[in-house]
């Protein structure tokens, strides 16, 4: 049984798509590059960082943007990866992390792609990007329940419960695992041919578990 | 309360109401709208209560406390029928007097009758009030018939009898093409065509299907659903109804924000009174249709006015919005087919299918027919709710009906839809307000909140305010959102600092442009018009706080000084006694002066100085 | 007591879901506050995450996990309030009270709220003291209610 597919035309490039996919899986699968944050291909779409937004115009009507991963393709999509609107709508976002997380080395690395050589926001120093992923993995994969956002605009928070570890967590860190800020950058080796084994862990890290570490550090570990 | 079977038998019902009321000779109406009771309408009740047992007028005179007539400013509002008088600031003390003299001697009293502040004319009937008289009140009017909390006032004025003969005379696809045809378009704020959303609503796969009612009216400044479902909850049942026979909907939900305690009282109040009529449940007057309605409250959440918020709200989770891909027509609450609703759209459906759709659509302009309530609030006389047909122009809302300005300034700016409209400066007072003319300017006509700004008012304060708000009630799921709105408060809070150059405006349209393209929903979609309207007609504004480090409006506190004028100052020392830091000083009846290190600037002198010689530069 | 009283509140409205926010309104009415017990009793009760409910109870601004104080003050921040001196109103109470919105005071007698618009413009600036709407504020006013509030012992009616 073949599944239904349609046409659509990313950057100029016609492609034949299964139905049901997104904009995203669709550019991934024919080698189409978005930049993504807060995606991961086993967990849920979330549509929250807003950094794959594309360029998109349905069955011809006016243009707007909209985020890849969540965007289902249809018949007749055209889709635009890079066009100027984008391209400046990216820079800006890209400049706001920074400017909100300057010490994410994933923040830095997507200003650093996009282009940005100055940031006009006072500086934050927030660990968190607030993408979610710790979250998804915690309910989707790892059927912990135990993660999830509280308060809500500038105050959101990644937290547990009244800050206490519930018992449905099983200390898996799967959290840990998925999260994007959880990568120390590279000080640099000091004398050449040194293995410094840095980059694995980071000395202050996003802090949700209500022990101050990632759940998994702590004596409370009976790992 | 009885249980209604048929048509015949409401209108029985209905016909006995009437004869009920035959014993009364007079009729005293009350507003008990949240708006008079902040004026203790209570206690006016209570008055009339205790005088009409002291004189022992219960058999002749009935007392009904009734929903919002509209007229805010002018509260308590009393109405005395059949005389047609309309009693306004009315308080306790004069209670007896209408009751012997209005009452009993059918005498009017002059001073609680409204009078015009130029022409000195004074109105006894409401409807030559400057205010009312060019207003088209299609469905306020029943508000000031009607004690919410007795069904028997909505039926005596034929309520119900339109969902009766509609679901035994018409089929689902009837009403909808009625609906169709009248041009009836969201009254929310998007104004997406009504009869068309039903359509796709009840052309989804999906059982069952539901019907919502958007109360979570959360634009500052307005008023009017508050108004309806407090004054009138079953008219909107009755709109429901008509909707989820038309829909093939069996569950229905009213969304009413927390902070409409009153409104959610009442609706409550009314539904258990439908049930118990049988014009809720099951096999509704014989029909073997089966619709029911539950309220849903809100938390405190602006956000949850969106659709797929409220929808996530109802399901019992935090109130995050999700791409609009896909339609909640289609998969709205629990993924089932879900069709939602403003309260004064639902309010408008009973009207169109019982006076037809041709009527309808001969009120208003060419692309948005009927009547909208607008909410007049802010620096104009006369404050208070207003329905009239749409394509009437700003000038006649705001002079006319409003009354010109409140405090003597010129009128500035009027700011209309909201944290999601703009501010239209008084040059293009004469544009026509309907759903498509102010997007033009910048702004829109939204769910109907417009405030009135004058000269005291400072624009950049304004779009301070509305991105403070919005950036309060952002559910920060969205980068754009969450971060854009902050770094853009942060900006305008400096610039009514007086801190900040050109280069801070640029960066501003920046963000503005971004935030507005990626934002997840219509909150952050929207954000940037407050803003953007500001710096397009009052640029000069923002460049005086930014080159000259001045306030023109005199609002923005880091750049003002209050100061007393030598020539005008009697010495009286009210100022002095007022100032919550001491910071005036003088001798008696010789001219004081302000300690410009103690003082706030909160301006309780220049409120209460007679001689008004509270400078502000 | 908690306990029971939370199960008696979701019977009151049959165990939905979709009455949640309405539940958990009705707790906060009788404790002041919403106790971690009342929460965990409503999670179990109704088959729900303790984490979701968790999230609900702290992102809509009707809630307080914290114990509220004597006399609530809310003041309304919406636009027409703002127009007509909102603003100044927040500062004198700010300055009286010495706490920000959201915030009781140290001797537990205040507390204080902000709202984005109560739909009383009409009759703005408004504060609501104890549940009862006032219209027509300005700072003078509320520095009143506040001190005549300080000086009561028992709930009397002061506007």
């Amino acid at each position: 049984m073949i599944p239904k597919t349609v046409n659509i035309v990313i950057d100029g490039r016609s492609l034949n798509v299964e139905k049901g996919k997104t904009i995203l899986q669709a550019a991934r699968e024919f080698g189409i590059f978005i930049p993504t944050l807060c995606y991961a291909e086993n967990l849920s779409a979330y549509g929250g960082c807003r950094i794959c937004i594309v360029e998109i115009s349905d069955q011809g009507s006016k243009s707007f943007l909209d985020t890849s991963c969540t965007y289902q393709v249809s018949e007749g999509l055209v889709v635009n990866t890079k066009s100027p609107r984008v391209v400046r709508a990216r820079k800006m976002l890209a400049e706001l992390l920074v400017a909100s997380a300057p010490n994410v080395k994933i923040a830095q690395d997507l200003a650093a792609r996009m282009g940005i050589l100055q940031v006009r926001f006072p500086m934050e120093d927030n660990r968190c990007i607030l993408c979610g992923l710790c979250i998804r993995m915690c309910y989707e994969q790892m059927d912990g329940k135990a993660l999830g956002f509280m308060d809500r605009g500038t105050g959101r928070k990644v937290s547990m419960p009244f800050n206490k570890r519930p018992e449905t967590c099983r200390l898996c860190r799967g959290c840990d695992y998925v999260c994007p800020a959880m990568i120390a950058p590279c000080p640099g080796v000091k004398d050449p041919g040194e293995l410094c084994g840095r980059c694995i862990r980071l000395d202050e890290i996003p802090n949700c578990c209500p022990n101050g570490t990632f759940g998994c550090f702590c004596d409370q570990n009976p790992l | 309360m009885r249980r209604i079977k048929s048509l015949s038998e409401l209108e029985r019902w209905r016909q006995d109401i009437l004869g009920q009321r035959a014993q009364y000779d007079t009729t005293i109406y009350v507003c008990g709208g949240t708006g008079c009771q902040a004026y203790d309408c209570q206690k006016v009740k209570a008055a009339f209560q205790r005088e009409i047992k002291e004189k022992r007028l219960e058999a002749k005179v009935s007392l009904k406390i009734t929903g919002c007539p509209g007229f805010c400013e002018r509260g308590p509002l009393v109405t005395i029928q059949p005389q047609n008088i309309f009693y306004q600031k009315v308080k306790p003390l004069d209670v007896p007097q209408i009751v012997s003299e209005t009452i009993e001697k059918k005498r009017m009293i002059e001073h609680l009758l409204f009078e015009d502040p130029k022409s000195h004319q004074k109105f006894a009937r409401a409807s030559d009030i400057p205010f009312y008289k060019p207003q088209m009140r299609l469905i306020l009017s029943q508000n000031e018939l009607i004690d919410p909390n007795r069904m028997e006032d909505y039926v005596a004025i034929g309520g119900y009898q339109t969902f009766a003969k509609a679901i035994s005379k018409m089929s689902p696809i009837e009403i909808i093409e009625e609906i169709k045809k009248s041009g009836l378009r969201g009254r929310g704020g998007a104004g997406f065509p009504t009869g068309k959303k039903w359509a796709d609503c009840r052309k989804a796969q999906g059982d069952p299907k539901f019907i919502i009612c958007n109360c979570d009216e959360g634009d500052p400044g307005a008023f009017m659903d508050r108004a309806l479902l407090e004054g009138n909850p079953h008219l909107i049942i009755e709109g429901m109804l008509i909707g989820a026979y038309a829909i093939g909907a069996r569950q229905g939900f009213i969304y009413v924000r927390h902070e409409y305690p009153l409104a959610y009282k009442n609706a409550e109040l009314a539904i258990k009174q439908t049930r118990r009529a049988g014009l809720l449940g099951q096999n509704i007057l014989g029909s073997g249709f089966d619709f029911d309605l539950e309220i849903a409250q809100g938390g405190g959440a602006f956000v949850c006015g969106e659709s797929t918020a409220l929808i996530a709200s109802i399901e019992g989770r935090a109130g995050e919005p999700r791409g609009k891909q896909i339609h909640t027509v289609e998969q709205g609450l629990w993924g089932k087919p879900t069709n939602i609703n403003n309260v004064e759209t639902w309010a408008d459906v009973p009207l169109i299918i019982q006076k037809g759709s041709a009527w309808f659509s001969s009120i208003g302009t060419e692309k948005s027919k009927g009547t909208k309530i607008f909410s007049l609030v802010g620096k104009v006389k006369n404050t208070g709710l207003v329905e009239v047909p749409m394509g009437i122009t700003l000038k006649e809302i705001i002079y006319d009906i409003g009354g010109g300005p409140k405090d003597g300034k010129p009128i500035k700016a009027v700011q209309t839809g909201g944290p999601s409209g703009g501010c239209i400066p008084a040059s293009l007072f004469d544009l026509p307000v309907d759903f498509d003319s102010l997007k033009e300017a910048g702004s829109m006509m939204g769910s109907g909140g417009m405030i009135v700004l004058d000269e005291a008012t400072c624009m950049v304060d304004v779009a301070k305010y509305f991105i403070h708000f919005l950036q309060e009630e952002s559910c920060g799921k969205c980068l754009p959102c969450r971060e854009g709105l902050k770094r853009m408060g942060q900006i305008l809070s400096n610039i009514t600092e007086g801190k900040g150059d050109e280069k801070d405006l640029i960066l501003l349209e920046e963000l503005a442009e971004v935030v507005a393209d990626t934002s997840l929903c219509g909150l952050g979609k929207t954000a940037p018009n407050p803003v953007l309207t500001a710096m397009r007609y009052f640029r000069p504004e923002f460049e005086a706080h930014l080159k000259e480090k001045r306030c023109p409006a005199g609002v923005c506190i880091a750049l003002i000084q209050y100061s007393i004028s030598e020539a005008d100052c009697s010495g009286c020392g009210a100022c002095a006694k007022i100032c919550p830091t001491q910071a005036i000083l003088g001798e008696k009846k010789k001219a004081h002066r302000i300690i410009p290190e103690l003082c706030l600037k909160c301006g309780s002198c220049k409120d209460i100085c007679p001689e008004k010689a509270i400078m502000i530069q | 007591m908690v306990s029971d009283y939370v199960e008696k509140v979701i019977k009151q409205h049959q165990n939905k879901k979709t009455a949640l926010i309405s539940i958990l309104h009705d707790i906060q009415k009788k404790f002041s506050f919403l106790p971690e017990e009342a929460l965990k009793k409503v999670a179990s009760t109704l088959s729900m995450d303790i984490n979701d409910i968790y999230g609900v109870a702290t992102f809509y601004r009707a809630f307080t996990l914290i114990p509220k104080g004597k006399h609530s003050i809310t003041l309304c921040l919406g636009t027409a309030c703002h127009v007509r001196g909102g603003p100044k109103i927040l500062r004198e109470i700010k300055n009286l009270l010495k706490i920000e919105p959201g915030q009781t005071t140290g001797d537990k007698k205040f507390s204080l709220d902000v709202v984005n618009c109560l739909g009383a413009c009409a009759v703005g600036p408004v504060m609501i003291v104890d549940g009862k709407i006032c219209g027509e504020m300005n700072p003078f006013k509320a520095k009143k209610v506040i001190e005549k509030l300080s000086q009561n012992k028992k709930r009397e009616r002061v506007i």
